[in-house]
């Protein structure tokens, strides 16, 4: 347990994670449709300022501006051959940040989906994938970040090829999968699926989790979800600070600051040891849940029932973990 | 299971076929939809009644379960595909036979956009309850939509966007179909999972569609709209 991320939870019980980053740099300036890792070479304050935001606002990790950093998604932007360049460019930035932050502070590597569907479904082989994977995973290695860091991940196979890739880059990593389609992943996976196929990887994450999703109040029920299980693996809550509005040409999400503290102190209570927000969790909403997990005490796991009271509902009535959901239809033909 | 290969398509009278041919949907079952429509066709039903009874039929069912939550994206672009296999035998023999038209969708994710699965269902599912699908792919300009909407004679844009910094552009495209005088000539629908009711609302949008199985619903209901207003 040489690496920085092992070092970190050995010795504390709970973890404060970033905010968001998209939602923070289109309100820096950038402009729909624009690939925010250009910034990593050509606004490198501002990839300064974003990062230092987190530190500043008490977050123990904070993810690199690498997210789209995959070639599948730089295509778009005509920029496939600019991977590891980006992505090394993302990691430096914040290896400086975190150096200079005066106590230990963890730089995850950014890694988010493909955007492509994976075979035999898609176009997508399992091949392929890991190799896009693991050209990202070089580059924020050469970068010098701490840990990788998958994200946004709706199905279990590209899940499982970032893992690989990940094995072959040597490097630590967390991952964590969106849960907005009814409780579960957009590819049906739900929580518990997922806290039981993380213990069968072979190079198992150091922490997993949940992040984006639907609100504050679904992605609690998640962590429930893994917990439940009972496994000791340390879990990720990375919730988004409440539902996007639109407010004069820009997105504003409608969670408070007041919110997100309750909501991450819920989250430690539910099981998660690494607590942050994802995307509308701005340094404001970070200190404010900062001082609320320093100052307040822990308290009992929380009900279904006391979450939807402090943080809203739920966007469905069961997540799949719980056998209430709703039923397959009955067949009316003859094949069984 | 292990009487699969026993059923055979062709015992079965007319209702027993369609009901079966719900269920090898539901289950995405290419080869069976693509026989049992060759046989419907056989039996001489109008490939217009084979499209609506059995294959939009069984897609709303798909649909259905969809929205609730009991299938999700894996098993949908299984049943899409099972659909398309009885798709392209029929329409061809649509065509030929003038069969009634639901109305014409062109659809693409925004500039800047790549993550066409949703997109990509909502052509499926539109195109299982009988519409007809313009797919632009991914990163559309404002232009291509506008020149596709009118170089195809469509009545409906779809516009798909799954991310934070890419949902805004949807409003660029409407204000521009705006400042052309060109807005109410079409129905607008949005989707993308990170938009809401209100989001569509703002930008001007006819409708957010939540899923799928909703942009489908409530296409055929804006166009019947649009029929009475028209008629």
């Amino acid at each position: 347990m040489s690496d920085a991320l092992s070092k970190l939870l050995a010795t504390r019980d709970w973890l404060m994670a970033d905010g968001a980053t998209g939602t923070t740099l289109f309100n820096m300036g950038l402009q729909s449709g624009d690939a925010p890792e250009f910034w990593n070479v050509d606004e490198i304050a501002k990839i300064t300022a974003l990062y230092k935001g987190a530190v500043d606002a008490g977050s123990d990790i904070f993810l690199t501006n690498t997210f789209g950093g995959n070639a599948s998604r730089l295509k778009l932007h005509d920029a496939q051959n600019r991977v590891r360049e980006l992505n090394r460019a993302g990691a430096e930035i914040g290896r400086e940040v975190a150096d200079k932050a005066g106590r230990p502070v963890i730089v995850a590597g950014s890694v988010g989906p493909t955007g492509d569907i994976m075979a035999p479904m898609g176009t997508l082989t399992h091949e392929l994938a890991v190799e896009m994977f693991h050209e990202q995973a070089e580059g924020l290695k050469e970068g010098g970040a701490d840990v990788l860091w998958v994200e946004t991940i709706s199905a279990p196979e590209e899940f499982k090829a970032a893992a690989e890739a990940f094995r072959l880059a040597d490097m630590p990593w967390c991952g964590t999968m969106s849960f907005d389609t009814a409780g579960r992943s957009m590819m049906g996976v739900t929580s518990a699926e997922l806290a039981n196929m993380v213990e069968k990887i072979p190079n198992g994450p150091l922490a997993y989790g949940a992040n984006c999703g639907v609100g504050s109040s679904d992605l609690l029920r998640t962590v429930l979800g893994f917990s439940g299980q009972g496994h000791a693996r340390p879990i990720i809550a990375k919730g988004n600070a409440g539902i996007p509005k639109y407010h004069e040409g820009h997105i504003h999400y409608d969670g408070t600051p007041e919110l997100m503290a309750d909501y991450a102190c819920m989250a430690r209570d539910s099981g998660a040891t690494i607590i942050g927000g994802c995307c509308g969790t701005t340094p404001e909403h970070l200190s404010a849940m900062r001082e609320a997990l320093e100052t307040r005490p822990r308290g009992e796991k929380p009900t279904l029932d006391e979450i939807a009271a402090k943080l809203g509902g739920f966007s469905s009535e069961s997540d799949g973990t719980d056998n209430k959901g709703p039923s397959a239809r009955g067949r009316t033909g003859r094949r069984r | 299971m292990s009487d699969d290969d026993d059923l055979i398509l062709s015992d079965l009278n007319d209702d027993e076929l369609v009901d079966q041919m719900k269920d090898d949907l539901y289950d995405g079952m290419k080869e069976e939809i693509e026989e049992a429509v060759r046989i419907l066709l056989e039996r001489n039903w109008t490939p217009y009644d084979i499209l609506t009874k059995s294959l939009v039929a069984g897609m709303q069912i798909v649909g259905d379960d969809f929205r609730d939550g009991i299938l999700f994206v894996p098993e949908v672009l299984l049943a899409a595909n099972a659909m398309k296999g009885g798709m392209a035998i029929l329409k061809p023999l649509l065509v030929e036979t003038g069969a009634p038209k639901m109305g014409k969708m062109v659809i693409g994710t925004v500039k800047g956009d790549i993550h066409d699965i949703g997109k990509n269902l909502v052509a499926m599912m539109m195109e299982g309850a009988g519409f007809e699908i313009v797919d632009l792919g991914i990163n559309n300009p404002a232009e291509d939509y506008i020149g596709a909407l009118q170089s195809e004679d469509a009545q409906i844009l779809g516009m798909s966007a799954l991310l934070t910094t890419t949902m805004p552009y949807m409003k660029v495209v409407i204000d521009q179909l705006t400042e052309m005088g060109k807005r109410d000539d079409y129905i607008v629908l949005v989707g993308g999972a990170p938009l809401n009711a209100e989001f569509g609302k703002a930008i001007g949008a006819d409708a957010y569609c939540d899923d799928a199985a909703i942009a489908v619903q409530t296409a055929k209901e804006l166009m019947a709209r649009k029929h009475n207003v028209a008629g």
